[in-house]
């Protein structure tokens, strides 16, 4: 095998396959889990995606939000352990893979036009993917009572 | 002390727990035991181990020799481990444990002829203020009739790099026995795919404060 298969085989076990697909300039609620002592709870951090750092397994993604005021970024690696879901709230349609010009930008002009195509796919995505979880609900219904 | 040879694979990170860790993977054995040194033979005790195999045709009659001794299939390197005798004719990733401490030995990246603001980190001279030809260098060497020589160990410009170099305690913090993987916290010295020595650390583990003592 070669290298990067081996590092692959190394890093499988840590990969995630559960955080959603998202671009810079999406919105995303990052459900994070946070350790006060020895109790664990998830706290929810939203904001628009100005980066995505792509480095294989290490890659990460930053997510910036005002709050109270201040501008506050944040950086998640997309394998980490302490993400407990991460939910894409909007699509955004940008030019650019980095988003450092929000920095200097506040209220109205900060705004990010919405990506209505991939926004549709969204509704089409979810409303298919409830179909067929109805689907599997009759199904099972359906063996049930044959029992 | 038991030791394996193998090849420096990279460096990547993985969780443990909420805390990413920086390892490097090293693709370890299975070494064939090629010969075995002992102290009434060869006045110490060691194992020559080998690792990777090579084509028949590579290898020139002495080797061809030496291995057919040994009975074992011809290998790319050969090197001591001085002070283990492994049990069977093979050693392989599982002589390490999780958690173990060992030390790695590599040659180290060669940088060529490096100059003194690389090599050592020397600030160069001016760039402007009619600095002239004096950019990169390194300055006085010393002083004038006292002491009248350059100091050994002088830091100057020179080959840099290329060196057989250990790091010391490294923690083993996987071993992946099916695909004889070892990973070691830390970096290792070399390029990757260069050979690396594993050994069990010649370091006395220190004592924890708090514990021993009093």
């Amino acid at each position: 095998m070669n290298r990067g298969a081996l590092l692959k085989v190394v890093e499988k076990k840590y990969t995630r396959t559960d955080i959603p697909q998202f671009k810079p300039g999406d919105t995303v609620r990052v459900n994070y889990k946070v350790v006060e002592g020895n109790r664990t709870r998830v706290q929810a951090y939203e904001g628009v995606v100005i980066k995505i750092k792509r480095n294989g397994f290490n890659s990460a993604f930053t997510v910036r939000k005002i709050s109270f005021n201040e501008g506050v970024e944040r950086i998640f690696p997309f394998n980490s352990p302490l993400i407990e879901s991460v939910q894409v709230v909007s699509r955004g349609k940008v030019r650019r893979a980095k988003l450092y010009y929000l920095r200097e930008l506040r209220g109205k002009a900060a705004r990010i036009k919405g990506d209505r195509k991939r926004l549709s796919e969204d509704v089409e995505a979810r409303a298919a993917a409830a179909k067929e979880a109805a689907e599997a609900k009759a199904a099972a219904a359906v063996e049930e009572s044959k029992e | 002390m038991k030791g394996i040879l193998g090849t420096k694979v990279g460096m990547t990170q993985i969780w443990k727990g909420d805390k990413a860790v920086p390892v490097t993977v090293i693709l370890a054995g299975p070494c064939p035991v090629v010969q075995r040194k002992t102290i009434e033979k060869d006045g110490y005790e060691a194992v020559q181990l080998g690792f990777q195999s090579q084509k028949p045709q590579r290898v020139n009659k002495p080797a061809k020799g030496h291995f057919a001794k040994a009975g074992v299939e011809p290998v790319k390197y050969l090197r001591e481990i001085r002070g283990f005798n492994p049990e069977g004719d093979t050693v392989t990733v599982s002589i390490f444990n999780v958690g173990e401490v060992v030390d790695v030995t590599g040659t180290s990246k060669g940088h060529g002829f490096t100059g003194v603001m690389k090599k050592w980190n020397f600030a160069g001279g001016y760039d402007s203020h009619g600095a002239h030809k004096i950019h990169r260098h390194g300055g006085s060497i010393g002083n004038r009739k006292t002491p009248g020589r350059v100091f050994k160990g002088k830091k100057m410009a020179g080959r840099w790099g290329n060196e057989r170099v250990t790091i010391q305690g490294l923690e083993v913090v996987d071993v992946l026995e099916n695909e004889n993987l070892i990973l070691v916290k830390g970096s290792v010295p070399g390029a990757n795919g260069s050979l690396v020595v594993v050994r069990q650390t010649s370091k006395v583990p220190a004592v924890k404060a708090g514990k021993g003592g009093k």
